[in-house]
């Protein structure tokens, strides 16, 4: 950056006030470079650095019990899950849900231990009314029989589980595993094991996606690079008039396409090609193809872009120094678009690793993917923990496929136009 | 408008809408479900509330749930005065601290003089939430799609050999576990004890199996309305308003089924952090007495949720409310404390069996 560092001024007698000055100069316009993109760093940092910080501290934080039961939590995290707590424990789990009934703080707290273990909820309320006018100072015994689960492992599994203020229990269960009543980490029962799943089929249908988008969209790009202007500027409009039409009309067009009674199905019952509807609609099939159809410009565009950069030239060189066509394009031309062929393909499936309302519209039951469970958890469940872990565990994701994508490709390959 | 006009009364304008903004503070916020119902509750308690306050009422939709509550009352950032919410909802909300609480004893007394407690259905009182209407989820089907026998049973919805056709079923655990099991035979007042018990999950999930691969799921209340009417399902469960809508109003050839319709409450209830908290229990009683409750009847056929307000519904309402007597005989109330206890682990369950 500094010119004058290097240069021997001194020897050559020249004063060295004007290296400070020059110096002072340079300064001056490294200042002003900085504050004109100050305005973008903050706000990059306020809408994406710190909502993700949020949001992958939020996956860990947990700090429902240990905010209301301080002292309950202290007393698990001593315990040794080994059999049930003595006195001590259920004496302080006592008098805290009674307090925690008065502070209105107990829905919350039952609300949280619930989702870590069925039942909780009318568990505690239910405990808590009836140990309000329990005077004795035996707890264990008259909360055994008030209700047998309070002797049951899984109940104060539960408690230590969310005795820490953090945890990893959504990343276990962002993974389908949980910690059992005795702390070791166990695969979820198989009826309910779904995001692992979840996880490989949105990678899967995303590849699909992807494939789907090279296929149709590297020879559109190549059909558009060698027209004349003129026709190649319609083709484009025709690329581009879908891509700036809503997401959520294309998405309805699709329904209206591919539905059991819808315009397709009919055409070929009308022409007795299929003698029953076909299930396009509400599957993977309907998802697939509504994305492909979405995200196809994303491909087309940048490769585009890099084949109309390429000169015809060297073709004609190939072709002249006697390789087939079918050499000159993989030797010569295929070579030359591989930034933007790659720079498509990596923006189709990164954008589709994300999808969400169109996979929402058309997927029905088998064509959701990861991102509407996390929906799910942030609108329905309310279990923002979850949702948080399993977003931070496709950001993970992401970073690793773009990280072997760099290794294998390299990203300064890449040519967005 | 000519451009002189504009100029002149651009200033007016600019200064109407500013004086707009600032009674805004002023407004209150209604939020309910859109579409016919919140039709009903326009006609039926803002209007005469703003008649007789003066009070604007802004009146905005949302599809349930309590995230955008709890978002709005974790941010401390409170724009929605009341919410018109689901049982279930209220008394989760109401845990977690996101409503104020209401006590009954300064709820109106009926027209007859029965106090508030007294004159409500059966677990129309929440903690925080006061319930207005009942309503019947129902099974309703298409009549012109089959031509010979015509379903009449819950059981009917199950039996995909004597009744061809997609089902459409809403895509939650709640009440259809329930539906299976009293279609595989378990008694109404079963149900629940039937679930407790992991055979009885085991055998809602395999009863659904059968009907599994026909299905097309929906969340909102107006899609099964829709998939109807395209022709998409024969059969599909509904909530009774949507379907009254629909055929009566409307003229499709939908019939609801009222054997074993599972009975549900709405509630009126108010966000915690509200600004407006005493206009919005003064609207929460308005609209929660014996006259408006009935008067709501007249514009859709939910049932109101004081008994009072019965004998005030007209001839011509009754036989379609989920209430009254002939459709009410085999209706089941949904259990919303045993689903307080059991739903994360059931949906989740429900949600990996949807995906396999």
């Amino acid at each position: 950056m500094s010119m004058s560092a290097d240069t021997p001024a001194d020897e050559q007698g020249i004063d060295p006030q004007l290296k400070a000055r020059l110096r002072k100069a340079e300064r001056f316009l490294k200042i002003r470079a900085l504050l004109l993109v100050v305005p973008l760093m903050l706000f990059v940092l306020f809408t994406f650095v710190m909502p993700l910080a949020e949001m992958l501290y939020r996956s860990v934080h947990n700090p429902v019990l240990v905010e209301a039961m301080p002292e309950v939590a202290r007393l698990m995290q001593e315990w040794d899950s080994q059999e049930l707590p003595g006195e001590e424990i259920y004496a302080a789990v006592g008098k805290a849900l009674v307090e925690a009934r008065k502070e209105k703080t107990i829905g919350r707290i039952a609300n949280r231990l619930n989702s870590e273990y069925s039942g909780m909820r009318s568990l505690l309320t239910g405990s808590a009314r009836k140990l309000q006018r329990y005077k004795g100072d035996d707890y264990k015994n008259f909360m055994l029989q008030l209700d047998p689960d309070w002797g049951e492992a899984e109940t104060w599994g539960a408690f230590k589980v969310l005795s820490s203020e953090y945890t990893l229990t959504h990343y276990l269960a962002a993974f389908d595993m949980q910690y059992d009543s005795k702390g070791k980490i166990v695969p979820q029962p198989e009826e309910r094991q779904i995001y692992v799943d979840m996880l490989l089929k949105t990678l899967k249908l995303s590849l699909l996606v992807t494939v789907f988008c090279v296929l149709l969209g590297y020879p559109l790009a190549y059909y558009l690079s060698i027209l004349p202007p003129s026709k190649s500027n319609l083709l484009m409009i025709l690329v581009l008039l879908p891509f700036w039409t809503s997401l959520l009309v294309r998405t309805s067009s699709w329904i209206v396409m591919l539905q059991g009674q819808g315009v397709v199905n009919s055409v070929l019952l009308g022409l007795g090609v299929i003698g029953e509807p076909l299930d396009m609609m509400y599957n993977q099939i309907g998802t697939v193809v509504a994305m492909t159809h979405i995200l196809l410009p994303f491909m087309i565009l940048p490769t585009y872009s890099v084949m109309k950069s390429i000169s015809p030239v060297y073709m004609r060189a190939a072709r002249s120094l006697g390789a087939t066509p079918a050499h000159a394009f993989m030797r010569v031309y295929f070579p030359q678009t591989v930034p933007g062929l790659s720079a498509g393909a990596i923006l189709v499936f990164i954008l589709s690793i994300g999808y969400y309302i169109t996979p929402a519209l058309v997927g029905g039951r088998t064509g959701q993917m990861i991102s509407n469970l996390i929906a799910y958890h942030m609108q329905t469940s309310l279990n923002w923990g979850l949702g948080a872990a399993l977003a931070g565990s496709l950001l993970v994701v992401v970073l690793v496929l773009y990280w072997i994508y760099n290794r294998l490709v390299g990203a300064s390959q890449m040519k967005l136009g | 408008m000519t451009m002189k006009k504009l100029v002149t009364r651009l200033p007016m304008a600019v200064a109407v809408a500013a004086a707009s903004m600032t009674a805004s503070a002023e407004d209150l916020t209604v939020v309910s479900w859109g579409g016919a119902y919140t039709a009903s509750q326009v006609e039926a308690y803002h209007k005469p509330f703003t008649a007789q306050t003066g009070t604007n009422i802004i009146s905005e939709n949302y599809s349930g749930g309590i995230a955008e509550i709890k978002a709005q009352v974790e941010a401390g950032n409170v724009t929605w005065d009341v919410v018109d919410l689901e049982k279930a909802d209220v008394i989760r909300a109401c845990d977690e601290g996101l409503l104020v609480e209401i006590n009954p004893d300064d709820l109106p007394k009926g027209d007859n003089g029965v106090a508030a407690v007294d004159d409500f259905v059966a677990g129309g009182l929440e903690d925080c939430g006061v319930a207005n209407i009942v309503w019947g989820k129902i099974v309703a089907f298409d009549e012109s799609q089959f031509s010979g026998k015509k379903p009449s049973k819950l059981v009917d919805f199950f039996n995909l050999k004597e009744f061809p056709g997609k089902r459409g079923l809403k895509k939650t655990p709640k009440v259809n576990l329930e539906r299976a099991l009293m279609a595989d035979g378990v008694a109404g007042g079963e149900v629940y004890n039937v679930l407790s018990t992991p055979e009885g999950v085991e055998r809602a999930f395999a009863k659904l199996d059968e009907i599994k691969e026909q299905v097309v799921w929906w969340e909102a209340g107006s899609q099964p309305v829709q998939l109807l009417a395209d022709g998409e399902v024969s059969m599909t469960t509904a909530y009774n308003g949507r379907i009254y809508n629909a055929s009566e109003v409307e003229g499709k050839p939908f019939k609801i089924i009222w054997d074993a319709q599972f009975a549900e409450l709405d509630f009126f209830a108010i966000v915690k952090g509200t600004k407006n908290l005493d206009k919005a229990m003064e609207f929460l009683k308005f609209s929660t007495d014996t006259k408006r409750l009935a008067d709501q009847t007249n514009y859709i056929s939910y049932a109101p949720a004081r008994k009072s307000s019965i004998a005030l519904v007209s001839d011509k309402m009754m036989p379609h409310m989920a209430t009254s007597p002939e459709n009410f005989a085999t209706a089941v109330p949904v259990d919303h404390v045993w689903w307080a206890d059991h739903q994360d682990e059931l949906n989740e369950r429900f949600n990996a069996w949807l995906n396999k």
